[in-house]
């Protein structure tokens, strides 16, 4: 490694001469040994995706889920150490339900990413402290219809003073990564753990800024995403987690929720199916 | 508008009067509410053999004042439990923030079973007691309408003392007077219950909501009306009373113009 601290990577928040800051980039390195996350922003919807090591075949299948809800319409799926995760996703719905009681309407995607990336960079600080041992991929739906706010038991003026705003559109999916630094970028498809590098180049090939991708495809896509980038440890088992968010008229009506049985199950089957023909045409091409 | 800005929107010392600085001590014992400001009037339901009928008018008053008109004071919690509120509407606004704040709480994970009629109307009544045992009750009187395990019929009420009240057919309010024994005279135990069809109640609830506006000053007559089903909630919120007739007034004497 040629990163080597020489003395300047025992207390955090502490510069080495060439401007680094270690510890940050250590924990970094607890995440790249994290089982593979994703995210994906379809045109109507988010979709996050995990591979979850099994470390124990005495845990439940399917229980212990990983990918956690934020209000109603927001998911985080996290990779690296999962008590810092766990914390990450505390901290997230402390701040929702904390939006709400101040402004009685739900976070915006947007504001949980920055609320949230303030207060990861904050532990790369303190001496006291150190940094989150994960890079976390927030995904929600902003919900675009004229919602009324929390209480709210009248419909009030419809036009003039306090009347709505014709024609303004707002809302929409949202996707985004926040890294141990704090630092936190807005993307169409997000790739972080041990399988990041291949997930990343799958995500790159399916021209997500042109919008043209569909939620359930973008499910399909993910548990794909999610096989291939377990190839390269294929000797540890895994199970796939999904969820999805998609607007009020989609599937899941605004909420972030578990992707249906069904459906996992199917995208399951066409990510192996996918796979095994990739084998059979390096196969042929060996030939 | 004048050159001195911490004079406007105050009402003017030389026209009014200083003003009586006594209204704003800080010291002093702490009060809580005395009384309810703005207020809705009653609600009511009955139990049918799949579920429940509840209903209340659209109408917040100030006073004798009908202030709002277009006040929605039945609650969806979720799939199968509605929450009927009368009494004061901010207390009502706060009940409803934090129902939805615990319904988040409760979908954090999908794997738990959602909170029914009953744990909710246990749940009301807890805060409705923290609150009066604080000598801050919250100045409404609730009625729950669901299902509880097994997809059964669930109505039960809970009041600014905390007092919990279950019965096949219930009315707060001056309904508590007026369509009570109007409900019970088709819904009069548990028993009956199992004979009641949707649209008998729906009937019956309606029915209702028309004698209450012919004798409460305080009621309107467009209404919100829910029936809950295992197949989930249908909530009309912008209902009108039908086929009203008045003719029973002529003959009413010994107030107002007609003294006797």
């Amino acid at each position: 490694m040629t990163s080597i601290g020489t003395g300047y990577d025992l207390s955090n928040s502490v510069f080495s001469p060439d401007g680094r800051n270690f510890q940050v980039e250590y924990a970094v390195k607890a995440v790249e040994n994290g089982g593979t996350a994703i995210g994906i922003r379809c045109k109507d919807g988010v979709v996050l995706a995990l591979e979850k090591l099994i470390t124990s075949k005495l845990l439940k299948p399917g229980a212990n889920k990983r990918i956690s809800t934020i209000d109603r319409n927001i998911g985080v799926v996290s990779s690296g150490l999962l008590p810092d995760g766990r914390h990450f996703v505390s901290r997230a719905r402390d701040e929702a339900a904390d939006w709400r009681r101040s402004y009685k309407a739900p976070i915006p995607t947007s504001a949980l990413a920055n609320r949230m990336g303030s207060y990861v960079q904050a532990y790369t600080l303190y001496s006291s402290v150190r940094p989150f041992g994960v890079t976390a991929i927030v995904g929600g739906w902003d919900l675009e219809a004229e919602v009324p706010v929390d209480g709210q038991v009248g419909s009030g003026p419809s036009v003039g003073s306090g009347g709505k705003v014709e024609g303004l559109k707002h809302g929409g999916p949202f996707l985004y990564m926040i890294e141990p630094s704090g630092l936190y970028w807005g993307y169409y498809g997000a790739a972080t753990g041990k399988g990041r590098q291949s997930a990343k180049s799958e995500l790159e090939k399916l021209d997500l800024a042109a919008g043209n991708l569909t939620l359930e495809e973008g499910v399909k896509e993910a548990a794909r995403i999610i096989y291939v980038a377990h190839e390269d440890s294929k000797d540890k088992d895994f199970e796939l987690e999904m969820t999805w968010v998609s607007s009020l008229a989609g599937p899941t009506k605004g909420r972030h929720e578990e992707v249906p049985k069904e459906l996992r199950e199917e995208a399951e089957r066409l990510a192996k199916k996918a796979l095994e023909g990739d084998d059979d045409e390096e196969e042929k091409m060996e030939e | 508008m004048n050159h001195l800005p911490q004079a406007w929107g105050r009402p003017r010392d030389d026209v009014y009067g200083a003003y009586d600085a006594s209204h704003l001590q800080t010291s002093g014992p702490q009060q809580h509410t005395q009384s309810p400001i703005v207020t809705g009037t009653s609600v009511v339901a009955v139990k049918f053999k799949d579920g429940v009928v509840i209903a209340a008018d659209n109408l917040a008053s100030y006073g004798s004042l009908a202030r709002f008109t277009d006040v929605k004071r039945l609650r969806k919690f979720n799939s199968q439990v509605v929450v009927g509120f009368g009494g004061d509407v901010s207390d009502m606004q706060y009940l409803d923030r934090l129902l939805s704040s615990l319904d988040i709480r409760e979908n954090y994970s999908t794997t738990e079973t959602p909170l029914n009629a009953k744990n909710l109307h246990t749940y009301l009544s807890k805060v409705m007691y923290k609150r009066r045992s604080d000598f801050n009750p919250l100045w409404n009187h609730i009625l729950v309408a669901g299902l509880e395990h097994e997809n059964k019929p669930f109505l039960a009420s809970v009041d600014l003392l905390g007092t919990t009240f279950s019965s096949p057919t219930l009315a707060t309010g001056f309904g508590a007077h007026l369509a009570q024994p109007i409900l019970r005279r088709v819904v009069p135990d548990e028993a009956t219950v199992e004979s009641v069809s949707r649209e008998q109640a729906v009937a019956l609830v309606k029915e209702c909501m028309k004698v209450l506006f012919y004798r409460d000053a305080r009621s309107l007559d467009k209404y919100s009306i829910a029936v809950v089903t295992k197949d989930g909630i249908d909530l009309k919120e912008d209902e009108k009373l039908e086929s009203q007739s008045w003719a029973f007034a002529e003959g009413i004497r010994g107030y107002g113009t007609q003294v006797n």
